[in-house]
């Protein structure tokens, strides 16, 4: 930033002294104001923003010390100076402890004061650029919302643009957690179908019966209950995109019912006799290895290869390790947003750690860790503690991949009975969505009484 | 500004002024921002700017003494002290001026001297003095700091810095003047 783009706010009671002090700044170029007193400096901080803010410390009234406090909240990219003649080691630990740039004392040599002012400005600068250039990187490593680096992931960006554009079926495989309704979601928005619905219905979650009747709507009568005729996904989809998420869980009636509806293009609602043309690009997506479930008897291989006309595998972090500091900055920013914390990253520790554990749970599972983490944390820096990780997941690479499953069994049995076996709360403690969790209890055969 | 043409330079020193001293800095007044330059002859002398505590002059209240009674036909005041000139914040100024604004002051006090604190030859010192008046009137005119080492509008805050820089306008700063003194009316 230029000088003259610099607002610098001299808060000082002392008439003569805020006024040779702008005066001073004003010949360097800044653009300076002044405020009398700590009250009216707070109010100028509400209604503008300032680059720095040159404050005394012992001023009647507000002081130096509550302006900075006040500053740190309303304009925390500010950078507070405090000045004072009465200089004291207590004061001075006090205010930089608080935040604040630098305690100068009064009077200063004029070259100090040029310096530190340069000094502050290309720091602002540098940080500045910093922003603009993270946020160049995040562009050039994300689609839509869908944030990665890895080269996997990239070449799944590529087909995944390519195939936004087409009208076909799209098969997103991969793990919970993994970001398979996000990377649907950009498909969508890359689409020309962008300003249709997306609509998103997860079918392991309803039972077959249910599962029907909320895919295909059903007509008033059509069963006990149905007392008004309701749209289903699949018309409420109609010129945008319905995401079938968990296909893998479908009962084969219904597995049968959507081959028809993807071959013939069109649909009868429950207890209907009208067809109706689909008009949704379909995306579906699992975390079941469908080829198993085909050689399981427990899916239709026709339908598998109907709906894998583009198939997408997200792979799992544990593969794409080089994503996680790009993803702890990114759910960072938007947890300090939300919190209203300045958080102002993860101690290398904690770097350390997240880089080692296995991520059962994903990006999903990172995401709720570092929440905790933003709650949790009295500093700008979330350390391993805050986190609550297990501290066991540290030794990877050394265990095959039966290993890697009882790891699992085993810590996700540890969450269960830490949560008194709620599924809920151990569900968002893992990270994971609760019928995954019921899936990975039954997949395991995990019992209340295993300890 | 109508019948507003000279800048003044006006002497309020304690002691007399060196001989040929002011005449130097109106010349090259004259020279570098092109307006008649006229020496002002006063007696009087600022009251209560002095600071004991400090041993030096408030260069505010100086300057604010300084612009209580300019002459009608004044565009522009550079009073020039040998005293030791301050402002609450730092430990000394070279000088002060207001930023587009009618008046400035400057201190020869420090500009004698040499970093070891001995007396300069008169040229040395006269050409000092020169780039500071010259330095304070640019800010009158509404000239900012340069950042081209060389040119008279460069920050001095030593007085190597001071000998570093020519006592002329660089071509930027000379442009931004004319420009300047088109927006504000302020031409010659």
């Amino acid at each position: 930033m230029t000088k003259q783009k610099t607002r610098i706010l001299v808060v000082d009671d002392e008439e003569i002294v805020r006024e040779s002090l702008a005066a001073w700044l004003q010949e360097d170029g800044y653009r300076v104001e002044m405020a009398p007193g700590g009250e009216i400096a707070i109010e100028r901080m509400r209604s503008g923003q300032w680059a720095v803010l040159l404050v005394d410390l012992k001023m009647p009234g507000v002081d130096g010390l509550q302006v900075l406090e006040e500053a740190r909240k309303l304009q925390p990219d500010a950078s507070v100076i405090i000045m004072t003649a009465y200089a004291t080691v207590d004061t001075a630990v006090k205010a930089i402890k608080m935040g604040a740039y630098d305690y100068l004392v009064k009077p200063l040599r004029p070259e100090e004061l040029s310096s530190m002012m340069e000094r502050l400005i290309t720091q602002q600068d540098m940080m500045r650029e910093n922003i603009l250039l993270k946020r160049a990187l995040k562009q050039q490593y994300s689609f839509r919302d869908f944030l990665s680096k890895s080269d996997k992931v990239q070449a799944i960006f590529d087909v995944a643009k390519a195939a936004a554009g087409s009208a076909s079926t799209i098969l997103i495989l991969g793990e919970s957690g993994t970001g398979k309704e996000l990377l649907a979601r950009a498909i969508h928005e890359e689409s020309r179908r962008k300003s249709g619905p997306f609509v998103a219905v997860s079918c392991a979650a309803l039972t077959e019966t249910l599962l029907e009747s909320e895919l295909f709507g059903h007509e008033k009568g059509a069963f006990t209950g149905a007392a008004f005729r309701t749209k289903g996904k699949f018309e409420l989809a109609r010129g945008g995109t319905l995401f079938l998420d968990e296909i893998g869980d479908i009962s084969t009636k219904l597995q049968l019912d959507l081959l028809r509806v993807l071959e013939e293009r069109r649909f009868y609602r429950v207890g209907g006799t009208e067809p109706i043309d689909v008009d949704a690009r379909i995306i579906a997506a699992t975390n079941r290895d469908l080829r198993k479930a085909i050689d399981g008897g427990t899916f239709r291989e026709d339908l598998y290869y109907r709906i894998n006309v583009i198939a997408l595998t997200i792979p799992p972090l544990r593969e794409r390790k080089e994503d996680i500091p790009l993803l702890v900055e990114h759910f960072l920013e938007r947890l300090c947003i939300e919190t209203g914390k300045r958080l102002e990253g993860v101690s290398a520790e904690t770097m350390d750690l997240l880089m080692s554990y296995r991520w059962p749970g994903n990006v999903r599972e990172l995401k709720n860790i570092l929440e905790r983490g933003a709650v949790l944390v009295r500093g700008p820096i979330i350390e391993p503690a805050d986190l609550g990780l297990p501290l066991s997941e540290g030794d990877e690479g050394q265990e095959g991949a039966e290993s890697l499953r009882e790891m699992e069994r085993r810590h996700i049995l540890k969450v269960l009975n830490d949560h008194d076996w709620n599924i809920t709360r151990s569900a968002q403690a893992l990270g994971i969505d609760r019928v995954t969790l019921y899936h990975k209890v039954k997949k395991y055969n995990l019992k209340e009484e295993e300890c | 500004m109508g019948s507003a043409s000279y800048v003044y330079l006006r002497w309020i020193g304690n002691k007399e002024p060196e001989e040929g001293m002011l005449e130097e800095v109106k010349d090259r007044t004259q020279s570098v921002f092109e307006v008649p330059a006229r020496i002002m002859d006063t007696n009087e002398r600022p009251a209560g700017a002095f600071d004991p505590a400090r041993g030096q002059y408030s260069s505010t209240k100086i300057l604010r003494w300084v612009l209580r009674d300019v002459p009608v036909d004044a565009r522009k005041v550079v009073a020039i002290t040998d005293g030791d000139l301050f402002i609450p914040v730092l430990t000394f100024v070279f000088g002060e001026a207001q930023l587009g604004g009618q008046g400035a002051v400057v201190s020869t006090a420090r500009l004698r001297l040499d970093l070891r604190g001995l007396p300069s030859p008169s040229p040395l010192f006269r050409a000092r003095l020169s780039k500071e008046c010259l330095h304070e009137l640019g800010h009158t005119f509404g000239l900012t700091h340069c950042g081209f080492s060389r040119c008279v509008m460069s920050r001095s805050n030593t007085v190597p810095d001071v000998d570093a820089k020519d006592w002329t306008l660089c071509q930027d700063c000379r442009k931004l003047l004319v420009e300047l003194q088109k927006r504000t009316g302020d031409e010659p």
